[in-house]
């Protein structure tokens, strides 16, 4: 799957495969060695899928209610799948029939998110309990666990520096936290992902991914907003891309024409643009230019997208769909071998 | 269909009775009459010693019960959280209500509702009101029927009380022909009814001449032409008077901190306080809304909002009747106007589902620590124990001891209480 580096062009995204579940996908992650892409579902199962050609290994036993949130140890020697049970689950990526090697009861409520840090020797995970814990990728030790949110943890992310961890909840509050001692640093406003509707008296919204540009000039944090009705989903994806150093918004990427539009996961490429995964009446990948409010190209996706993970080398992209899918996805001209059109 | 008793004894499959229960009940007698379906003076004086009360917590916009009283989970219907043991073995419920589960041995699951309605107003109307929406009719809500059969006939105080988030003042239109001495009077935001304290313009001294004046022309008034409006008409001058009096009643801050901090500093959890010190000071019927559940997008997230403050408020609330020795006279009930599908859709929202849902019951003449009805493994339909909106009608009020084979008397027609073509559910009244 390997394709010169060059090549990356958004504006000639398409889908080259598509590998079936029996249930809708709610996350998937690609493994740094870029064996397989493993999803987790509407189930208490997790699903790997062989790169090569979509195999699917089904990893059962290890928690109950849904999947929620993965990353992977240490050069990809584990994947651990994070639950609504609360539970983090270790399982042996490459094993014939993985089984799980240790369970965690790591939060109360959910696991709604997980990261792995960039060497693979920590895992973040944030919960329904608005707590963040990081815990040791190998051992499963708990390292650090951090409170201060006042909200579930939506998303947790290693800056790619290595030194720093940062945390969304649904509040619309980023937490940066200082790795060498656990504590806090400062926070960043993103409560315009924010709503409150008093109508409907619901809290919704939130931080729902976040990105930090590989030069670690710019954090981008994905959600929605102008909701006026959280239960129905009438609200549109917004992007907010912070100035690293002065904590400033430096751009607003609204997109228009989506409705019920939510950027569930962002990624930067290696050209400078950002890429977000978003639902709504579609799914859909949106591309940006750091410079410009707008996307400057988007991909409609066959069916609602929910997660999406960059391969390794950086020109495919894995996405996890409502129709229990989960479709490969290539940001270059296509190929002789290209699959699926 | 049978009571599902998990502990299969002997002693709960005899229900309670109420000696009310077997009652005879006629005609009304005149609107204001607040104890008409009791025609006995005995029996009603007795009624008036042990007064019969009803909170009915309303889940507005659809409470899943997938997500509470009924949970699938593990299967492709469930959703994402799992179920846990109850104080009843057996009985399970959803997660996300725990301290709810360790009360269940004071309420009766009710799993097997089918309306077969999904729009939200029609729906709403017939759980309501217990009948099938007609063009051009206007059937009394549950409250007002239920404040018309309990409240005794000299009761000061409004006797429908609907606590609101939001919103509030005045009286509803609830009671249609009943009459506006039993329409809701609304408490909106927790609040003591607007307009309920003398203006500093007027003396204590003056309010009490010109109310003077009031009553004698009233008098006078109802000598030559008395009917039920014009008495309704003075009655409510006479309850505004005694609400000004006794506002305290309605002031939900006289209870202590203790208990605001147990109940949740929400406004469901001050909401419930305010109906547990309501029923406490008589009031006969008191609604508690929460809203809203309506979650036709990311259903599983707002669960975990709503039903993180009902717990807390309604576990509270259902103890505290307990403790205190209400619920031998209280009648609750946790209703919607339908549920929500077993099918996730594909923003993980749940829609309208009127065809195998639940509700809830506890106190006076419901039997404890039960279920009644069943849907199939998948929550998809009833396959025991089916019952609908005029079913649960009867059983609320017959639980309270009224004859819902009884009438009303207006103005000379008689009107039945509750829908005729049907009848209160046995199984769970004995």
């Amino acid at each position: 799957m390997s394709t010169p580096a060059e090549t990356l062009d958004p504006k000639l995204a398409h889908v080259v495969s598509e590998w079936k579940h029996d249930r809708p996908m709610n996350g998937v992650r690609i493994d740094p060695q870029a064996r397989y892409a493993v999803g987790v579902s509407e189930d208490a199962v997790a699903s790997r899928f062989h790169l090569s050609d979509g195999t699917r290994t089904v990893l059962s036993g290890g928690f109950q209610g849904w999947g929620r949130a993965l990353a992977f140890s240490s050069e990809g020697e584990f994947v651990v799948t994070g639950s609504t049970d609360g539970q983090i689950t270790w399982w042996e990526t490459a094993a014939e029939s993985p089984e799980p090697v240790r369970i965690i009861a790591a939060h109360k409520g959910w696991v709604r998110s997980m990261d792995n840090s960039v060497d693979g020797s920590l895992i973040a995970t944030g919960g329904n309990d608005n707590v963040v814990r990081v815990w040791n990728a190998d051992s499963g030790e708990a390292v650090y666990e951090l409170t201060g949110h006042e909200g579930h943890i939506y998303s947790v992310l290693f800056h790619p520096g290595g030194q720093w961890l940062l945390s969304g909840d649904l509040k619309g509050v980023i937490r940066q936290w200082d790795l060498t001692n656990g504590t806090e640093m400062r926070t960043f406003d993103a409560k315009k992902l924010h709503t409150y509707n008093a109508g409907q008296r619901v809290d919704y919204g939130g931080v729902r991914s976040l990105a930090v540009s590989p030069d670690g000039k710019l954090l981008a944090a994905g959600g929605l907003f102008e909701a006026s009705n959280p239960f129905a989903g009438v609200n549109k994806p917004l992007v907010l891309l912070f100035d690293w150093d002065s904590q400033e918004v430096k751009q607003e990427h609204v997109t228009d024409g989506i409705e019920r539009g939510v950027v569930w996961r962002l990624e930067w490429l290696s050209d400078g643009s950002l890429m977000g995964v978003s639902s709504g009446s579609e799914g859909v990948l949106l591309f940006w230019k750091p410079n410009a409010p707008g996307d400057f190209h988007r991909l409609t996706l066959p069916n609602q997208a929910r997660d999406m993970d960059l391969h390794p080398d950086g020109l495919h992209v894995a996405v996890a769909h409502h129709d229990t899918s989960v479709r490969i996805i290539r940001l270059a001209a296509k190929t002789a071998t290209t699959p699926v059109d | 269909m049978s009571l599902r008793y998990p502990c299969q004894s002997f002693e709960h499959s005899v229900a309670r009775r109420n000696f009310l229960g077997t009652m005879a009940a006629t005609g009304a007698g005149a609107i204001v009459g607040g104890l008409g379906a009791f025609t006995q003076p005995v029996l009603a004086d007795q009624l008036k010693s042990d007064q019969k009360r009803i909170v009915i917590w309303d889940m507005h916009g659809g409470l899943s019960q997938l997500e509470s009283w009924d949970p699938k989970p593990g299967t492709d219907t469930g959703g994402p959280f799992l179920s846990i043991p109850t104080s009843v073995p057996g009985i399970h419920i959803s997660e996300l209500m725990p301290l709810t589960a360790q009360q269940m041995h004071h309420l009766c699951l009710v799993r097997g509702v089918n309306i077969e309605e999904n729009d939200h107003g029609i729906a709403r109307y017939k759980m309501m009101t217990g009948r099938e929406q007609i063009p051009g009719a206007n059937e009394p809500r549950i409250g007002a029927v239920a404040a018309r059969t309990l409240m005794p006939r000299d009761y000061a105080l409004p006797g429908h009380i609907v606590i609101s988030p939001g919103g509030g003042g005045g009286r509803s239109d609830d009671a249609s022909y009943l009459g506006p001495r039993y329409a809701s009077v609304q408490l909106g935001g927790g609040k003591p009814p607007e307009n309920s304290t003398l203006p500093d313009s007027i003396t204590v001294e003056s309010d009490v001449a010109r109310q003077e004046i009031r009553r004698r022309m009233n008098e006078r008034f109802l000598r030559r032409r008395r009917t039920s409006i014009a008495e309704a008409y003075g009655h409510s001058y006479e309850q505004a008077l005694q609400m000004m009096r006794q506002r305290d009643v309605f002031d939900v801050t006289k209870e202590p901190a203790t208990d605001h901090e147990r109940y949740g500093t929400h406004d469901l959890g001050r909401n419930a306080l305010l109906a547990r010190r309501l029923l406490e000071h008589g009031t006969p019927v008191v609604k508690v809304t929460h809203s809203n559940y309506d979650t036709h997008h990311e259903n599983f997230n707002f669960h975990i909002e709503q039903l993180a403050e009902v717990d807390r408020a309604f576990s509270c609330f259902v103890e505290d009747l307990a403790v205190r020795g209400m619920l031998d006279s209280t009648l609750i009930v946790v209703l919607s106007e339908f549920g929500r599908t077993p099918r996730v859709n594909n923003r993980y929202g749940r829609d309208h589902w009127g065809k195998a849902w639940s509700i809830v019951m506890a106190g006076c003449r419901i039997p404890r620590g039960v279920t009644y009805g069943k849907t199939n493994d998948r929550g998809t339909e009833v396959i025991d124990g089916e019952v609908d909106h005029a079913n649960l009608f009867h059983t609320y009020l017959a639980a309270a001891g009224v004859d819902t084979t009884g009438t009303f008397n207006i103005e000379g027609r008689e009107v039945p209480i509750a829908d005729p073509a049907s009848e209160p559910i046995h199984a769970i009244l004995g």
